[in-house]
């Protein structure tokens, strides 16, 4: 299996393996501080600054670093909240049918009426804009695509024999969700997955391009733009590299995504 | 007409129905939310009397219901209220950024749904050769950037470097349209480029699924060109689900405009409601929001009436 990954695959896995890594290990690897002023404002590209240095002097390639990783850690948590959350209710909507399932489906249905954006503007206003209310919120709005998602493959397996046999034999319902509907309900999310972590990632940035996001003097991808942004018309291109980040994260993520599915797929004679 | 107009009056009833519970979303979202939603505006070094004013402004004594259909009865005789910040009535400060946002959206549109198009028959045209390939990879990498740094990196290309196009797009009302033009140029380039990728794939796949059907290979069998059958056979019948894709990026653009507004300071709708989200300033957050939901939910019905519409089957029934 590892031997057959397509060059596309592996050129995606390798690099979302090193932002991984420069992610978690951000503190061992950045050579300077997180908010220690190193030099003169937007100093070009040196031995030093290897991407020159911010709108206050701070080291780039160390905003970069930690900024990625606040991207990448609250983008997973969002992920994995979402898909906990999403998955369960949509397994529960599909195995309970009845009312439950009309009350959920169309909840979110309303849910996705609104443009994410917006609702989540909406309510950014009102609470107060800190690391796990963004979790929170994002995870929230997200967990309506899964939902849907989960539902469609769980109404489908919930009719397959294996699950009929398990019902009569007298199998409880947290039996069915987790033991027979989750396993076999896991390469199609998987596989989205990755595409919701990249929503995530591009969420993130835009919020807290908006000022709604990670406050300062947390670096995150999207903030770091809008701190140097007023460098673009002078032709100062600091605030350009998160661009360079967020587009070859989203592209290898993307690719490995795409293998998986393929992969899934294929094991399953093409059904999806 | 029976069914397809039943199906409509249907579309319609619901589309309503979905807009009063988005108002009441909108509404319970901010307000009931857990904590003190006055407290959170004034932070937490407010006085109990600057608290206890800001509760009375908002109503916040009074019962939930009675408050919200207060809310709801000026909604719908275009009395928004007032802005906590600055005493402004809010109905009038949107007029005129609704009209700029729209002029922006309008003027996206008016170039990329064209030239998405054109470009989806192309690439169906030249299906896995070069051109497919080439129109694939570049609309990949705008969907891989998000809108405002795809704002940020034109901006600095084409708008600094070359100085092809102002980097800041305020206008006036004494502005002629080509001056305006000129000022929205970068932003409508970018608005272009984040919808064009999404709707340029959508009818690609819309085109090639109609492509696999009996009636195509009947006239490739037949000796026509490509071009022809693109033309004849399969763009008369893919027109539905092309519609059905413009709608929805239509519904998008609605949206990139928050963003991309915010990058140029364009003076519309998308930067006041950033604006007064930070600020805190509920009456505006909740009248923009409404609108913009109101505006996506819209175009969104607008694009299943017109599928319904332009389906044969429910025009001419048996």
């Amino acid at each position: 299996m590892i031997k057959n990954i397509p060059f596309a695959a592996a050129v995606g896995l390798f690099f979302t393996t090193i932002y991984f890594f420069v992610a978690i290990f951000a503190q061992w690897i950045a050579p300077y501080g997180m908010a220690e002023v190193v030099g003169g404002v937007w100093e070009p590209a040196s031995s030093k600054h290897w991407l020159g240095t911010d709108n206050i002097g701070r080291d780039l390639l160390t905003r970069m670093i930690y900024g990625g990783q606040t991207t990448i850690f609250i983008a997973t948590a969002a992920t994995i909240l979402s898909f906990s959350t999403g998955s369960v209710l949509g397994f529960l909507a599909a195995v309970l049918g009845g009312w439950a399932d009309q009350a959920l489906s169309r909840f979110v249905d309303l849910v996705m009426s609104i443009p994410s954006l917006i609702l989540a503007l909406v309510i950014l206003s009102v609470t107060p804009v800190t690391v796990p209310v963004l979790i929170v919120v994002m995870g929230f709005l997200d967990s309506t695509r899964v939902f849907r998602l989960a539902r469609a493959v769980a109404v489908d397996i919930n009719v397959m024999d294996y699950v009929e046999a398990a019902k009569l034999r007298g199998e409880g319902r947290s039996w069915i969700i987790f033991r027979e509907i989750l396993p076999n309900a896991l390469s199609p999310l998987v596989a989205e997955m990755g595409l919701r972590f990249i929503f995530m990632v591009l969420f993130i940035s835009t919020l807290s391009f908006l000022g709604l996001g990670v406050q300062p003097p947390m670096a995150d991808w999207g903030g770091i733009v809008k701190e140097n942004k007023d460098g673009i018309v002078y032709g100062i291109g600091a605030a350009l590299w998160p661009a360079v980040a967020i587009a070859t994260l989203a592209i290898s993520v993307n690719l490995v995504a795409d293998w998986i599915l393929n992969r899934t797929t294929s094991l399953k004679g093409g059904r999806g | 007409m029976g069914p397809a107009l039943k199906l409509v009056a249907q579309r319609l009833a619901l589309g309503v129905l979905l807009l009063f519970l988005v108002s009441i979303l909108i509404f319970v979202g901010t307000l009931i939310l857990p904590g003190d939603v006055a407290q959170s505006i004034l932070g937490q070094s407010a006085t109990p009397e600057a608290l206890a004013n800001l509760r009375e402004e908002l109503g916040l004594n009074e019962p939930a219901l009675t408050r919200y259909f207060d809310w709801l009865g000026g909604v719908l005789t275009g009395d928004l209220g007032t802005a906590l910040t600055n005493g402004m009535d809010i109905a009038e400060a949107l007029g005129t950024r609704l009209g700029n946002t729209l002029f922006l959206a309008f003027w996206a549109a008016v170039i990329s749904v064209p030239l998405a198009i054109f470009l989806g028959l192309l690439a169906v045209r030249y299906r896995d050769r070069w051109p497919d390939k080439l129109i694939s990879a570049v609309t990949l990498s705008t969907i891989s950037i998000p809108e405002f740094l795809i704002g940020y990196v034109l901006m600095y290309f084409v708008g600094v470097k070359l100085g092809w196009a102002p980097t800041v797009s305020t206008i006036y009302d004494s502005m002629s349209l080509g001056e305006k033009l000129n000022a929205i140029a970068l932003p409508v380039a970018v608005l272009t480029l984040v919808v064009l990728a999404h709707m340029m794939r959508m009818t690609r796949a819309a085109i090639l699924n109609v492509m696999q059907s009996a009636y195509v290979e009947t006239a490739e069998l037949k000796g026509l060109t490509m071009f022809k059958i693109i033309w004849r056979h399969a763009f008369p019948n893919s027109i539905a689900p092309v519609v059905n894709v413009v709608m929805l990026n239509l519904a998008y653009l609605v949206v990139g405009v928050v963003v991309v507004e915010v990058v140029f300071t364009y003076p519309g709708m998308g930067q006041y409601l950033v604006d007064h989200v930070s600020k805190r300033d509920l009456p505006v957050v909740q009248a923009c929001g409404l609108i913009f939901a109101a505006v996506y939910i819209g175009l969104n019905m607008l694009a299943d009436i017109i599928s319904i519409l332009s389906n044969p089957r429910l025009r001419h029934p048996k």
